[in-house]
């Protein structure tokens, strides 16, 4: 793959590598104005593209867009630049010297490990005095035709659960529907706390609900002297009509 | 009848060694002769005189355990001669597994220290952060302060120091002693010389 024919189509360029470079070198074009991101990606998908990897082609892209980089940022921030600026023999120092400093770093950790190495059989305390280590346990030897049951008995379907005594049974309102009526054409009042005592919470509750039942049919007539006071029920027209007679006599 | 290792004496100085030998047997640390005097509330130079005695009597080869002067104060640790016994007791986990970046990281820290991991990895040319998190846990390196741009700054440990049996830092050879770095300059002007000007 030749690097400076690659073929770029940007916002601010459309054409090969090298046309956009000597552009840029011939201030018709301003590097600020050239997106570097979509070169790399441009390159990258063609390298992409190919097998086995170009390792050439890459050598020369690097340059190459390393010195458009350079350009942009000599355009975009003059003063750091020149804070920055170092001359190439400058450069050359500077890079010599840090390769120094990292090969004496690597043999210094080279004598690091050969010293700990020779320090292997040094043993010493740190922090609370180490632990023995626990024993492992030993299980007694086990008859396999017992190992195979305790397994099978594991693997058998487990009983479902019973979630009878969950249920609540409600016995249906109608069933006190049918008492309270009854009641009613034996005596004209009764007290609705006398008759379900004894009973379970939730057949109070259907026996209220049968209340309220006839109280909406107009059956019944409700008193209660006080809030949690015994609920008095009495036939709706025996109570309607002691109030007529007294207030229309 | 064979003679027991006679420690009981009416010699003041044997009394201080013993004194001594208990506070290195409770300490998980070197202690300094100045910790110990300290400790011991006696002079410092008492406690050198008798830290010669004791070092006699622990040395390699006498006892299971030796005194040894490391990482910067006195210490006991188990004779070498055990160190295969002490090994099926309980393992290193300290220096088990250091990976050659840990390693380059722990030589840059040793020499350079305190550093920060920015330097760490501008020298190594490679992010440092998982590689220094892993020195913290093991203990062989500690935070000491902070640079002017916030960056935590790392130095070795006591007991790096210990773990490598190094008396203190300066034992470690001069960096400027080590690796051949004439070849680097040689090969960068040879470049230079081929590059068209």
């Amino acid at each position: 793959m030749i690097v400076r024919e690659l073929e770029l189509d940007l916002d601010a360029f459309e054409g090969p590598f090298d046309l956009l470079l000597t552009l840029v070198l011939k201030d018709e074009l301003a590097p600020a104005d050239v997106d570097v991101a979509e070169i790399v990606v441009a390159f990258v998908e063609r390298l992409a593209a190919r097998s086995p990897l170009d390792l050439d082609a890459c050598g020369e892209f690097l340059v190459l867009v390393a010195a458009l980089l350079e350009l942009k940022v000599r355009e975009l921030f003059p003063d750091e630049i020149d804070d920055l600026e170092l001359g190439p023999d400058e450069a050359a120092e500077e890079l010599a010297a840090r390769l120094e400093e990292y090969r004496r770093i690597k043999e210094a950790a080279l004598r690091l490990a050969e010293r700990l190495d020779g320090e292997r059989d040094r043993f010493f305390r740190i922090g609370p005095a180490p632990l023995q280590p626990r024993p492992e346990r030993q299980l007694a030897r086990q008859d396999a035709a017992d190992l195979a049951a305790a397994l099978r008995s594991l693997a058998a379907e487990p009983p479902s659960l019973s979630l009878a005594h969950l249920e609540l049974r409600f016995p249906p309102v109608s069933q006190f529907l049918a008492r309270f009526r009854a009641i009613l054409q034996r005596r004209r009042t009764f007290d609705f706390d006398t008759e379900v005592r004894g009973l379970s919470r939730v057949e109070q509750a259907v026996a209220f609900l049968a209340l309220l039942e006839l109280a909406r049919g107009r059956e019944v007539a409700l008193a209660q002297s006080a809030p949690f006071a015994p609920i008095r029920v009495s036939q709706a027209h025996v109570e309607r009509r002691p109030a007529w007679n007294v207030r229309s006599a | 009848m064979e003679r027991p290792l006679r420690l009981i004496t009416a010699n003041p100085l044997d009394r201080l060694a013993r004194t001594l030998e208990a506070l290195l047997v409770v300490a998980s640390a070197p202690l300094t002769v100045d910790d110990l005097a300290t400790a011991a509330d006696d002079d410092a130079e008492r406690v050198e005189t008798a830290l010669g005695l004791l070092a006699e009597r622990f040395r390699e080869g006498r006892s299971g355990i030796v005194l040894e002067f490391v990482a910067g104060g006195w210490a006991f640790r188990a004779s070498r001669e055990a160190a295969d016994a002490c090994g099926r007791l309980f393992e290193r986990p300290v220096e088990r597994g250091i990976s050659q970046a840990a390693m380059e990281t722990l030589a840059v820290v040793a020499y350079l220290g305190p550093c920060s991991r920015p330097e760490i990895a501008r020298i190594r040319g490679v992010a440092a952060d998982s590689v220094v998190a892993g020195l913290l846990e093991r203990g062989l390196i500690a935070e000491a302060g902070r640079e002017a741009t916030g960056a935590v700054r790392y130095r070795t440990t006591p007991l790096f120091e210990r773990v490598f049996g190094l008396e203190s830092l300066s034992e470690l050879p001069r960096l400027e002693d080590l690796g051949e770095t004439e070849d680097i300059r040689a090969r960068l002007e040879a470049v230079a010389a081929q590059r068209p000007a």
